[in-house]
């Protein structure tokens, strides 16, 4: 298709709303957009006036998906502000549910909304009769990391029990023993899904970008780190308004960001990028078995990626069981001295490196919040990599193009109701 | 349709804005999941499939509406379907997203969005029932899935789908919970409608009122409660912000 339009109103199998808006003439784009139609919430502004202690239960409704992570990014945002430094306990504690949810939001992806379009079909609902023993091996994970939150959090979505400075219940050793078994009883699950996704075609297609995301020298960063690039260098997480630029671009339908160069992104394939040397043995074996290799350029590889870290986060979660059971679990004091201040907290979520920042009054009371939403820092990247993918595409029919061009966006796993700062548009 | 083949009710699902967490619920069913969608004839759910109808017989409405052009919309699919049930907090009582309404809405946008917020517009938030008249409603933030399902099937069956119109109270007693009141908290509990099992009261925090209000809280709230800690339903009322922001009460 050399000339003519291309107009995806609402991507499907995405989370939130979002327009491909394509025109091409003489095999050349005249015009291409990515488009985000989302209502915006405007939570920066409506956290205002409440109290320090409700943030992490408001801000967890910025996202269905990744609930955990607002909830953790809040929390650390809100501890950062008040000067307090929670327990090693509860750091296990965190990191352990925050696996939960990246497990059960990379298997929601990869094996719910990614793969039917590698499979060749529109939703998960036929693979029940094509794909019936691959799907109830998915359905296994993605329920076993849905009842992971639940034993943790009280919930799957919007966590109850992680507050400022602990947890109102914790887990018993029993039950994270149970835990342990289970993880472990999943990884052949995960290898099965491994072997098939070995055979599947993914499109060819590379652009050098860069890849950021939060760096530990102990351990493959999920809960924290510093901000890291495969530029190269680190900045600390409460600078992170010098390292990524948050920018309006006038035909543009969202906020978008840069860091080192015109675009960057974060998520799954940024972090294998930047840590790959820090994921579990397991985790290597599959990114091997898969063919992927750091730096990759190919951001249809992300689902790829989020398989790796499946496999990571089943394995490192036994061996943060295991040190919380030989540390034993004990009630803790979570009282804290009120006082004010700003702080900022940053945590890898599913999609990428999600920013929290709180300044409170001094009565814990909050005054000014900022948040940057890993979907915001990628859409630059999608649009970029949707102008690139296109000119090697043009020869195939306007529905093979247009098909690619959508697994492009999701491969991002866009998770758009998230991305608080977004512009309304009109379409051409 | 095949001669003799009873028709399956076409189902379509939507949201305004929210976190989209309620859908998720729904997919967390799992096989469940599978299990329904055979009874059933999914004919639009942008989130889990490609494809979209506008022939259904019920809609199912995720999140509140907050932008005048989504009341059209709302309309829109209103005339389309013969039951319309509100999903999740946001859509049945404005939930979070209410929280906007207690600024001024020029402020939020500039706010959030410095000098581009010309290119936005808000307005105050409000749940489905303020724009187009609801059939039925699944509560809380979240929903509760086996809820959803029990809602579905009455539908299926042409009842009346079955939430409790008595407080959270209840059904925290039933579990055996310390009062959160006699640890030193304030909860929602008296005036809040049960069905979610009291979870937030059981996961060791407070009920945040995100299923709304009991029908009359004046005479259906947990009274008991109430006096024990020398409360008033007012009194309880006025920290009502989190998730019932829209209601009177609130304000």
């Amino acid at each position: 298709m050399k000339d003519g339009k291309i107009n995806v109103h609402y991507v499907t199998r995405v989370e939130g709303h979002g327009n491909i808006v394509v025109d091409l003439k003489d095999g050349a784009i005249k015009e291409l957009r990515w488009e985000i139609p989302e209502a915006p919430r405007f939570f920066e502004a409506m956290v205002r006036s409440q109290s320090y202690a409700d943030a992490p239960h408001i801000t967890s409704r910025i996202c269905g998906i990744c609930s955990i992570g607002h909830t953790i990014a809040s929390l650390q945002g809100i501890e950062a502000a008040l000067g307090v430094q929670p327990s090693e306990q509860t750091a296990l504690l965190r990191k352990l549910i925050l696996h939960a949810e990246t497990v059960q939001s990379h298997t929601l992806h990869v094996f719910y909304l990614a793969a039917p379009d590698f499979l060749g079909v529109n939703s998960v609902v036929p693979l029940a009769t094509t794909h019936k023993e691959p799907l109830l091996r998915a359905i296994r994970l993605h329920r076993l990391a849905n009842e992971w939150s639940d034993l943790l959090g009280g919930r799957t979505t919007h966590p109850i029990t992680m507050v400022v400075n602990g947890w109102t219940r914790l887990p018993t050793q029993d039950e994270l023993r149970a835990l342990r078994q289970r993880l472990t009883e999943a990884i052949p699950d995960l290898e099965a899904w491994v072997e098939i996704f070995k055979t599947l075609d993914i499109p060819d297609f590379e652009r050098e970008t860069e890849y950021l995301a939060l760096q530990r020298n102990d351990e493959y960063a999920f809960y924290n780190g510093a901000i890291a690039s495969t530029d190269g260098g680190t900045t600390p997480i409460p600078q992170y308004r010098e390292k990524i630029k948050e920018f309006i671009v006038p035909y543009s339908t969202a906020k978008h960001a840069k860091a080192a160069r015109e675009s960057f992104m974060v998520g799954a394939l940024a972090r294998f990028n930047n840590n790959y040397e820090q994921l579990s043995p397991l985790a290597r074996w599959a990114a091997e078995a898969m063919g992927l290799k750091p730096v990759c350029y190919n951001p249809f590889m992300n689902n790829v990626a989020q398989l790796v870290e499946t496999a990571h986060c089943l394995e490192d979660s036994v061996r943060i069981i295991n040190e919380l059971l030989a540390m034993g679990l004990k009630e803790e004091d979570r009282s804290t001295e009120i006082k004010g201040g700003t702080g900022v907290g940053a945590t890898e979520v599913p999609r990428g490196t999600l920013y929290h920042e709180y300044t409170l009054d001094d009565n814990g009371i909050i005054t000014g919040a900022n948040f940057i939403i890993p979907t915001n820092m990628n859409h630059n990247n999608i649009e970029r990599d949707l102008k690139a993918l296109v000119p090697t595409i043009v020869d195939k029919s306007q529905e093979e193009i247009t098909l690619t061009l959508e697994m492009l966006v999701r491969a991002y796993d866009p998770c758009i109701s998230c991305s608080t700062h977004l512009l309304k548009v009109e379409f051409v | 349709m095949e001669s003799g083949e009873l028709m399956k009710p076409r189902i379509a699902i939507f949201d305004f804005g929210c976190c989209e967490g309620c859908q998720l619920q729904i997919v967390n069913l799992e096989e469940e999941l599978l299990d329904l969608v055979g009874l059933v004839d999914v004919v639009s759910w942008r989130e889990a499939t490609t494809g979209h109808s506008d022939e259904y017989d019920i809609a199912i409405v995720e999140g509140s509406i907050t932008r005048e052009a989504e009341m059209e919309r709302l309309k829109g699919i209103r005339q389309n379907a013969k039951v319309l049930v509100a999903l999740g907090a946001c859509a049945h009582i404005g939930g979070v997203n209410c929280l906007k309404n207690f600024f001024e809405i020029d402020e939020v946008l500039e706010y959030v969005y410095g000098e581009d917020a010309k290119h936005f517009d808000s307005i105050p938030t409000r749940p489905l029932s303020a724009v187009v008249p609801v059939d039925y409603a699944v509560p809380g933030c979240p929903i509760d899935r086996k809820e959803f399902v029990e809602v579905v099937k009455a539908l299926l069956l042409g009842k009346k789908p079955p939430i409790p119109n008595y407080p959270v109270c209840v059904e925290c007693r039933t579990k055996g919970n310390v009062c959160v009141f006699d640890k030193g908290m304030t909860c929602l509990g008296p005036v809040t409608r049960a069905g979610c099992g009291a979870i937030c009261p059981t996961y060791g925090n407070s009920c945040e009122g995100c299923r709304g209000l009991v029908d009359d809280p004046n005479l259906d709230s947990h009274k008991e409660v109430l006096q024990e800690h020398g409360l008033t339903v007012e009194q309880m009322l006025n920290s009502f912000r989190m998730f019932d922001g829209y209601m009177e009460v609130a304000k």
